[in-house]
């Protein structure tokens, strides 16, 4: 039956090239042609537009908005409005998170000694466990829950095809698609899910190089670090337009990595021509407040949350293990940290540091928490509510400088995804080799840029 | 899609399939233009909560999921936004092959009515593939707003299909829309597809070349659509009939030449 049908496949296929020999009608031409008719006579008979609005608001809007001269500083505007409202809004509930927070962690102590429970009991579970679980929610719940609802109202009003639409010729430059604009802007959610959205591109040369650049836009994850960070650098000036400028230069510089190594990937490993698409920019729509906020909450905020909670609860108890557990004269940590720190003060950070990447490779998130953790494993400052209480630690305790913060920052915004994503970029590349690249990569690029930042500061005696 | 719970971090890389043990009376594909509503029709009729953002491609993953009426339980498919069905991406190519290969009880197709026109030419790709369509015009508060009438009835009577109209945002019209499914894929509502008419050489060849393809395939794809494809050379259609109906004994055994199993087609795509 089969061996019938097969044989007859083959004739109907002789028979549609012996119909139109050399393709002599153009079929999908005149197939898209009579489609086109039919649908423009339908609407002719079935729609009224009563009159022309006077003013098409889409039209003007889109005139600024991706104009060549004003789609630019728009973009910067609507990017430092929302962290200006981010760092800005989130300073005090952070504050009165972490009083709150630690002073539960002293009555858990409390607890402890009126239960008579071993000292370890204490330490592992209140000082590991409950202390990095406060850290992380009061570090990062405020940030988010801004940050996500301002993004989630861009998104939702449809800006975010008009940054992919300003963005389009600059990655066309760089020899990749203009979909990577898009995945780019998902990266700045979750670099995970802004890896499967490059699934819409549809060549593989250049879905790859969009897999192997979205990290270098920061997360979710690495916002409150970066955010925590950019505090610090300008916490003597009293004003938070400092903190915005500098997280809006720093995504500013993740666009400008994202660009230059797409390029040179282009250039080189994944060489081709950028193919042709047509993006076409929604209308904008009201957006609908009241579900954002519960959506940004809900899908975003809780569960970004509980991800880092996840991660840190069990990093917290490593940490303390790692830190009370003596090997020799030194516990465990300071092993690894001094094993770390040549390297680590040649890119200007420190073995402490370096050991928190490593140890944050599962979430981005818990990196910060890590260091902080380590740092008062090993100090004597017992409770931290604060930014200013942080600047104590990092700068008096253990030496920060500015370089340290920036080179820290640097190395966050440059350094390998996490671990998820990089599983993720192994299912969506089917290929160890790629996904090896994709950590490598990165790896070497922030280290290369941390080491010259540091060294040149260092030569030119600005530390 | 987007960055939702379901999206981010471990999840980022599952589809979204509801799948309960519940039994299944009709799958319904759930098609149109991006940016029309589609994801918001999907989830107010399945109360799941896919992420709906204004951005063209976030369906990137396949969603499923169920909705009850007048007692049926259906599955509704969400297929990926397009502009239209001739494969010139592999989201084309996912929903037309799902509306041909996987033969859905009903499909619906949301249109923006704000751009019908543009919104129509999708509508007479899947009539030409199924007729088994309701046509879901969608965004009536939008177009209400900018002052554009679309005459519903009108449209349904010319298409030959039931026409719905909704705002899908403020849930208007959603029961409506499921009745309509529901008559459909019952057989109580007449229909008499509108197919299009192409110039004369071409609608000749299909005169020649569809009943030869009916023979092939039988009743169960829709031929004149296959004819079609077959004449504008569609190597994707003509490798996957190659692979429904093997060229060789030898093949049968390893490929499977029953169509029934070409499903996997879909799987192969990404």
């Amino acid at each position: 039956m089969n061996q019938h049908c097969s044989s007859k496949l083959d004739d109907i296929l002789s028979q549609t090239r012996h119909l139109n020999p050399q393709g002599a009608i153009n079929i999908n031409d005149t197939i898209v042609a009579g489609i086109y008719n039919a649908a423009e006579e339908i609407t002719n008979l079935v729609v009224r537009q009563q009159e022309k609005p006077r003013i098409d608001w889409d039209r003007t809007l889109d005139d600024i908005l991706t104009s060549r001269v004003w789609g630019f500083p728009s973009m910067l505007l609507l990017l430092s409005a929302i962290f200006w409202l981010t760092i800005t809004g989130a300073n005090y509930p952070s504050e009165l998170l972490a009083t709150g927070l630690f002073w539960v962690q002293d009555r858990l102590t409390d607890f402890c000694h009126y239960l008579k429970a071993p000292e370890w009991v204490n330490g592992l579970f209140v000082e590991g466990v409950y202390r990095s679980l406060a850290w992380v929610v009061s570090v990062m719940l405020p940030p988010m829950a801004i940050f996500f609802p301002c993004f989630t109202l861009l998104e939702d009003m449809g800006y975010l095809p008009r940054v992919a639409f300003n963005l389009d010729r600059f990655f066309k430059k760089a020899g990749t698609h203009g979909k990577q604009a898009l995945t780019m802007s998902m990266g700045f959610g979750c670099n995970a899910a802004g890896i499967v959205a490059c699934r819409i591109i549809e060549s593989p040369r250049e879905r790859l190089i969009a897999m192997l650049t979205n990290n270098f836009v920061p997360c979710n994850g690495r916002f409150p670090t970066l955010i925590a960070l950019a505090s610090l650098l300008v916490l003597g000036l009293g004003t938070t337009f400092g903190a915005t400028f500098i997280v809006v230069g720093v995504v500013m510089l993740g666009i400008l990595m994202t660009l230059f190594v797409s390029w040179l990937l282009s250039k080189t490993l994944l060489k081709g021509i950028p193919s042709s698409f047509t993006l076409e920019l929604p209308p904008y729509r009201k957006p609908q407040v009241a579900k954002i906020i519960v959506r940004s909450i809900f899908d975003r905020t809780i569960f970004v949350l509980g991800r880092a909670i996840c991660m840190a609860a069990p990093a917290g108890a490593v940490i303390w293990l790692l830190a009370n557990i003596d090997l020799g004269n030194h516990s465990i940590l300071i092993h690894i940290a001094n094993f770390f720190n040549s390297f680590g003060q040649l890119i200007g950070l420190d073995g402490f540091i370096l050991t928190a990447f490593i140890l944050g490779l599962p979430a981005n998130e818990i990196v910060l928490p890590i260091l902080i953790m380590s740092y008062l494993a090993s100090g004597t400052m017992l409770e931290l509510n604060s930014i200013q209480a942080l600047q104590q630690l990092f700068v008096v305790e253990h030496g920060w400088t500015w370089l340290t913060a920036v080179c820290m920052m640097l190395f966050s915004l440059l350094h390998f995804p996490c671990s998820t994503t990089l599983w993720t970029i192994w299912r969506e590349s089917a290929s160890i080799k790629w996904t090896i690249l994709a950590a490598i990569l990165p790896l070497s690029i922030a280290c290369a840029v941390c080491f010259i930042v540091a060294q040149s500061a260092r030569l030119l005696g600005l530390v | 899609m987007g960055l939702t719970n379901q999206s981010c971090g471990s999840r980022a890389k599952r589809e979204i399939f509801h799948r309960g043990r519940a039994k299944v009376d009709y799958v319904i594909a759930l098609a149109g233009n991006p940016n029309t509503g589609k994801s918001t029709v999907f989830n107010a009729l399945t109360g799941l909560n896919q992420h709906t953002g204004n951005w063209p491609g976030k369906t990137v993953i396949r969603a499923e999921g169920k909705f009850m009426n007048q007692g049926l339980i259906y599955n509704l498919i969400d297929l990926p936004g397009t502009y239209s069905l001739l494969a010139n991406s592999a989201e084309e190519q996912v929903a037309r092959d799902y509306l041909c290969f996987n033969k859905p009880d009903a499909t619906v197709v949301v249109i923006d009515a704000t751009c019908v026109e543009r919104n129509l030419n999708l509508v007479l790709q899947v009539l030409e593939i199924t007729p088994k369509v309701v046509v879901c015009v969608n965004l009536m508060d939008e177009a209400k707003k900018k002052k554009i009438s679309v005459d519903i009835k009108g449209l349904a009577n010319i298409l030959g299909v039931p026409v719905a109209a909704t705002a899908a945002r403020d849930g208007e019209g959603l029961e409506q829309l499921t009745n309509t499914i529901t008559d459909v894929v019952k057989g109580t509502i007449k229909i008499n597809p509108y197919i299009v008419r192409y110039p004369e050489p071409l609608e000749k060849a299909i005169a020649q070349i569809e009943p030869q393809v009916r023979l092939l395939v039988g009743e169960k794809f829709n031929s004149r659509w296959l004819a079609l494809r077959l004449l504008d050379n569609d190597t994707a259609i003509i490798k996957a009939l190659k692979k429904m109906f093997p060229q060789e004994e030898g093949f049968r055994s390893k490929t499977g030449g029953e169509p029934g199993h070409e499903p996997a087609l879909l799987q192969q795509i990404r």
